[in-house]
């Protein structure tokens, strides 16, 4: 009896908990999408900022964002995922590798403005590539690589040893196994995690303020070593310089809701990949 | 009945970290013959059929030794290209674990590695079906994905898959162990009809499959090797008393 009541008394709290949850992910959608939506419009997609950022679009720095978040998963992806491979099916079970693995996990948990003062030290100053799109993405690409290891680890462990059992009872070799069996059977885990880093990549503010971010371009950006404009970068200028700030706050909320969009539009993608995949390889 | 030996195993020993899994085992394997291998649960049989295509290679921390030997090479030497022994000891599991692909894609697998003629694979994919007895219930659906088969299905092509790549040895872990009466049966039928062709090696827990598919037995226990002779002799003379006392039931 006792115990029924603490049970009851246990759901109802976690229920309440939810409900918090709920009640915060609510207003934050609607502050946003509220405030922001009454700038939305074809134009504010479509052009370039004018009149000292009061008018005009922000079409460049949805350009750039789009551009930065693709170019830090064009480096991370296929690069954690060798290391991830790397680590769980071919390295060596020793010390030496698990010193990596955990030096990897603590790697996922310095602060992202770290990553930006190292990539304006590696990429901008010493490879030389400037405060440029290339720069970014590659900083970026740091940023979300332990996630995208840890992700792909997880994966590949995921996977049935009878897979592998069976692989190599069939006379194939490791190379042959990971190509022909464990990584096709991990990669929806792996998209799992490159989603998440999507989203993260594409709302980071800090690493790209002194590697690739300007608050204003005239056009788009014609080469990789030309600056961007990012959203989140542009919503933090929006509110902290110029000299109009109303109306700079309003077009700031529009940012907010575009790149709220845009990250969610990006994650259903590659969650229909996933399932896609997942059919596959059940 | 004259044997040739197809395997000879000498003063086998093996190790997880320190936990010594198999004694000093001594025995052969008959060419074209069935060799059962019984024993309770614990008592290395997984452990020692793994031995003959390198299996335990993939498990951390072991240790192996003395020697087998298979066509006058010792396989139990470490710098044995293990792909190609594998490739002539083929292995059917406990489970069965098709690939997450498609019927021809799962024969195919093996083949493919080796070979990139199309008509050859197509070829053998039928030919190996038909001799896993698969063939006439699977000839409409092999696109389809073998996961959709039924789990005595799913074993008979495991073993279609291994008969492919045209082994002279196969193994086979406890291969009725997740099956119901009707599927096993079908095995053993197979069985049968494959040692022809092959030699075959077989753990199981069933008694009763020992002595209607193996033409020789031998009987494990903890470790060690008690007892091997012709099945016939062993199930109704035993002559170590553990043999005895296991195949009547008294432990196990
Ligand atoms: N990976 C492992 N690491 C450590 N010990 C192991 C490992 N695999 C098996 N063993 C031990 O080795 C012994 C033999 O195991 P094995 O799996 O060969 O037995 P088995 O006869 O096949 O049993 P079963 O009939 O239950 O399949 C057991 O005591 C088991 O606990
Ligand atoms: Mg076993």
């Amino acid at each position: 009896m006792k115990s029924e009541i603490t049970q009851k008394l246990g759901f109802t709290l976690l229920f309440f908990c939810i409900l918090i949850m709920l009640f915060f992910l609510g207003v934050l959608v609607y502050f946003v999408a509220s405030k922001g939506f009454s700038v939305l419009s074809w134009n504010f997609l479509t052009d370039i900022p004018r009149e000292g950022m009061t008018a005009g679009g922000i079409a460049p720095a949805i350009v750039g964002t789009l551009y930065l978040t693709l170019g830090s998963i064009i480096f991370s992806l296929p690069l954690g995922v060798a290391c991830a491979i790397y680590l769980c099916e071919y390295g060596p079970k020793s010390y030496v590798v698990n010193i990596i693995r955990i030096s990897i996990n603590n790697l996922a948990g310095v602060p992202s403005v770290v990553f930006g003062l190292f990539g304006l030290a590696v990429f901008v100053k010493f490879f030389g590539f400037g405060v440029s799109m290339l720069s970014g993405s590659l900083t970026l690409g740091m940023l979300v690589l332990p996630q995208i290891i840890s992700a792909s680890q997880e994966a590949l462990l995921a996977v049935p040893q009878s897979y592998r059992e069976a692989s190599f009872a069939l006379g194939a070799t490791p190379w042959q196994t990971i190509k022909k069996t464990t990584l096709p059977a991990a990669l929806p885990g792996i998209l799992t995690g490159t989603i998440l880093s999507i989203g993260r990549v594409a709302g980071e503010t800090a690493p790209i303020i002194f590697t690739a971010a300007t608050f204003y371009m005239r056009g788009f950006p014609d080469s990789v070593f030309s600056e961007v404009m990012a959203l989140p970068y542009h919503i933090y200028a929006l509110m902290t310089e110029g000299t109009h700030p109303e109306q700079q706050t309003q077009i700031a909320y529009g940012c907010a809701l575009i790149l709220l969009l845009l990250v969610l539009s990006v994650s259903a993608i590659a969650i229909i990949i996933r399932q896609k995949q997942r059919k596959h390889y059940g | 009945m004259d044997n040739i030996a197809a395997m000879r195993v000498e003063n086998v020993n093996f190790f997880y970290g320190k936990k010594q899994a198999l004694r000093n085992i001594n025995m052969e394997i008959y060419k074209n013959q069935v060799t059962a291998i019984i024993g309770p649960s614990g008592c290395g049989k997984s452990t020692f059929i793994r031995l003959f295509n390198r299996m335990n290679d993939l498990v951390p921390n072991t240790k192996v030794e003395g020697k087998i030997y298979l066509d006058n090479k010792d396989i139990l030497y470490p710098k044995v290209n293990v792909v190609k022994l594998r490739r002539k000891v083929g292995m059917v599991f406990q489970k069965p674990n098709p690939f997450p692909k498609s019927i021809f894609q799962n024969v195919s697998y093996g083949l493919e590695i080796k070979s990139k003629n199309k008509d050859f694979i197509k070829e053998q994919v039928v030919k190996s079906l038909k001799r896993a007895a698969l063939w006439e219930e699977v000839k409409d659906r092999l696109y389809d994905n073998a996961l959709g088969l039924s789990g005595g299905q799913q074993q008979r092509l495991c073993i279609a898959r291994c008969l492919a790549v045209e082994p002279d040895v196969l193994l086979f872990d406890e291969p009725c162990a997740s099956l119901d009466p009707h599927s096993t049966r079908r095995i053993e039928e197979l069985i049968q009809e494959l040692k022809e062709y092959y030699t075959i090696v077989i753990v199981t827990h069933n008694l009763q499959q020992a002595s209607r598919v193996a033409d020789y037995t031998a009987f494990l226990y903890l470790g060690e090797l008690i007892e091997f002779g012709e099945t016939g002799r062993l199930f109704t003379v035993p002559e170590d008393k553990r043999t005895e006392q296991y195949i009547t039931g008294k432990f196990g």
